[in-house]
């Protein structure tokens, strides 16, 4: 990119730019900036461009209502139980498919590819109705287990990279000093894999984190909802909505999220365009 | 999941980058008879297995039954063999959902593309700090939730005290109070503005990262033997993007074709849910809405069908550079 660009063409670039950025930006702004206001503020016809003089008022509401707390204790059970095993689960089929050649291998890696491809919505339906038949609906079992499903075939194909990239030789280094394969793969392979497991394991927690087919579909019961549906049941069409209640809860929910994604995104970025790891 | 927007895209493999393959691992390990690997691919084998197969046989039976309400309450499922799918066929209102979704489908995909290639082609021409703030921009809007995004769209398309019909105003139009749900037609608008604008970082960030592996020299070859801005697009830009803009397309169609959680919500908040239901919605409100499970699994696996004639392409795809590998 060392070649100049034409005036011209910057400056359109430039503006583009600027345009792209508001745009993009702009309601992730809009959901904070409301999150400080006061109902007489939302309910001006004049919106408030930047919340002076605003309160946390609407946090402190919704941190007083119990399906807040509710909810936030079923998200993280459902989450932390969902990354830990589809971690440990995806990882030895990482190691699997990654360090050995082994017969139906390759069916197995065609099967995970089909399966990320299928629509949560093509099946809802009976997973519904299994967990139904063995009383696991609203459970926390019961949602992880559907959730492990579908985080499980993204999570090996990212190990799956990430194992790839660790060179065998250092292994068979290893064992030339002395080491056994089980001592040389855990004190030589495992720590080269850790950055590999937290991103994978920050990215699973994005996705059952926000989650919300599948938590709609089986947590039907009130005090069994995760955070996305307890945000989804906070407008209330009778009496209004609230709005900065609205916004408070959603800047609660989004905020750890988009530090966890910025802090992995770029390692996921190459990862997801290249298969390889980088540095 | 497999429905967020965040849109966790398996990974796609440029032929070129191929570092630490577990080419030699397999050589050095080839031909021994262990079963070692199958004891370690088996947990992640039977998860699936529990969670997605089993439920998948099961709702070929059940679409093939007769299970409505009263199956719901005890009684005996009735095996009716093809009539869940002739009825459904018979009816011109799944015909109807199912061209709403392909049409949303292909709208939503050739936005998104354009919109996200188009930025990732003049990201090489902003200067360095306005770069930086589209990438910010972008990134921002990429990682928030969806449940998040779909509140915060709500409230700027509110229909009273919405930014939007206040700046529409601003400018002149008669938008105040402007109820945008109501039609369906500016429904599917209202909700094309917030699936573009989650999907649109995932293709800009993926065909910028493309863009980088630009052959400098060949693009200053062909300049100083004089192709223009134009034909040196097409002849070397093009050809080195060309996998990565296949791969990001398709899935691009294989997602919108899905959207759920959007349609759901903005239904809930006072769309009229038949005039503007997809394949997702209509599957879920007839099944776990309205009690239909037999013709439910029916329309799903008539979803399914689509997805996999859509996906196989994109499979194909990925064999190919497995098998280069």
């Amino acid at each position: 990119m060392s070649r100049p660009t034409p005036p011209a063409l910057r400056a359109v670039a430039n503006s583009v730019g600027v345009l792209a950025f508001l745009v993009a930006a702009f309601p992730v702004y809009w959901m904070v900036n409301s999150s400080f206001l006061d109902r007489n503020e939302i309910r001006n016809p004049v919106p408030t461009w930047v919340p002076f003089g605003g309160d946390l008022d609407n946090f402190r509401t919704v941190f007083a209502t119990d399906q807040f707390v509710n909810a936030l204790r079923v998200s993280l059970m459902v989450t932390g139980l969902t990354i830990v095993v589809a971690l440990a689960f995806a990882f030895v089929a990482a190691v699997a498919v990654s360090r050995f050649r082994f017969r139906g291998r390759m069916s197995f890696i065609v099967t995970l590819l089909v399966i990320q491809m299928i629509p949560v919505e093509g099946l809802f339906i009976s997973q519904y109705k299994m967990l139904e038949a063995v009383d696991l609906l609203n459970t926390v079992v019961g949602l992880t287990l559907v959730y492990v499903a579908s985080v499980l075939p993204f999570t090996i194909w990212t190990l799956r990279g990430f194992v790839a990239g660790v060179p065998y030789e250092l292994e068979e280094a290893a064992m030339m000093d002395g080491c056994s394969r089980p001592q040389a793969f855990f004190r030589v392979t495992l720590p080269l894999l850790a950055p590999g497991l937290v991103a994978t394991g920050v990215f699973g927690f994005i996705q059952a984190w926000n989650e919300f087919t599948l938590a709609l579909v089986v947590m039907t019961r009130e005090d069994q909802r995760t955070l996305p549906l307890w945000l989804s049941t906070f407008t209330d069409v009778n009496r209004g909505t609230d709005w900065g209640g609205i916004m408070a809860g959603s800047t609660l929910i989004a905020v750890p999220v988009i530090i966890f994604f910025l802090v992995v995104q770029g390692r996921m970025v190459s990862g997801l365009t290249t298969g390889a790891v980088k540095g | 999941m497999r429905t967020t927007p965040r849109r966790s895209a398996p990974p796609l493999r440029s032929s070129e980058e191929r570092r630490g393959d577990p080419g030699k691992a397999d050589t050095a390990r080839r031909g021994r008879r262990t079963p070692l690997p199958y004891a370690l691919v088996l947990p992640a084998a039977l998860a699936l297995a529990l969670a997605l197969g089993y439920p998948l046989v099961r709702q070929v039976v059940l679409s093939f039954q007769d299970f409505g309400l009263a199956q719901q309450f005890g009684r005996p499922p009735e095996w009716v063999g093809l009539r869940n799918y002739r009825d459904l066929v018979g009816d011109g209102y799944l015909w109807r959902v199912t061209l709403r979704s392909i049409a949303f489908c292909l709208v939503n995909a050739a936005l998104t593309m354009l919109v996200g290639v188009g930025l990732a082609l003049l990201m090489r021409h902003m200067a360095r700090g306005v770069r930086l703030l589209v990438q910010t921009g972008l990134l921002l809007a990429w990682a928030m939730p969806v449940v998040a995004s779909l509140t915060v769209w709500q409230w700027l398309f509110d229909t009273q005290y919405g930014v939007i019909n206040h700046l529409l105003t601003q400018l002149g139009l008669d938008y105040a109070g402007h109820p945008w749900l109501l039609r369906p037609l500016s429904f599917f608008f209202v909700a094309t503005v917030i699936v573009v604008w989650m999907s649109v970082p995932f293709v800009a960030f993926t065909v910028y990262a493309a863009l980088t592996q630009l052959p400098e020299e060949l693009l200053e070859a062909a300049e100083i033997d004089g192709a223009g801005a134009s034909s040196r697009f097409r002849h070397v830009v093009l050809p080195t993007i060309r996998p990565v803009l296949l791969v990001v397309g398709l899935l691009q169609v294989i997602w919108d074709l899905r959207v759920f959680t959007q349609i759901f919500l903005l239904q809930e908040a006072g769309g009229s849910a038949r005039d503007t239901n997809l394949l997702g919605t209509y599957i879920y409100r007839l099944g776990i809405g309205g009690g239909e499970f037999g013709m439910s699994a029916a329309v799903a696996m008539f979803m399914l069908a689509l997805t996999v004639v859509l996906t196989a392409p994109y499979v194909r795809t990925m064999l190919k550079q497995e098998a280069e590998t």
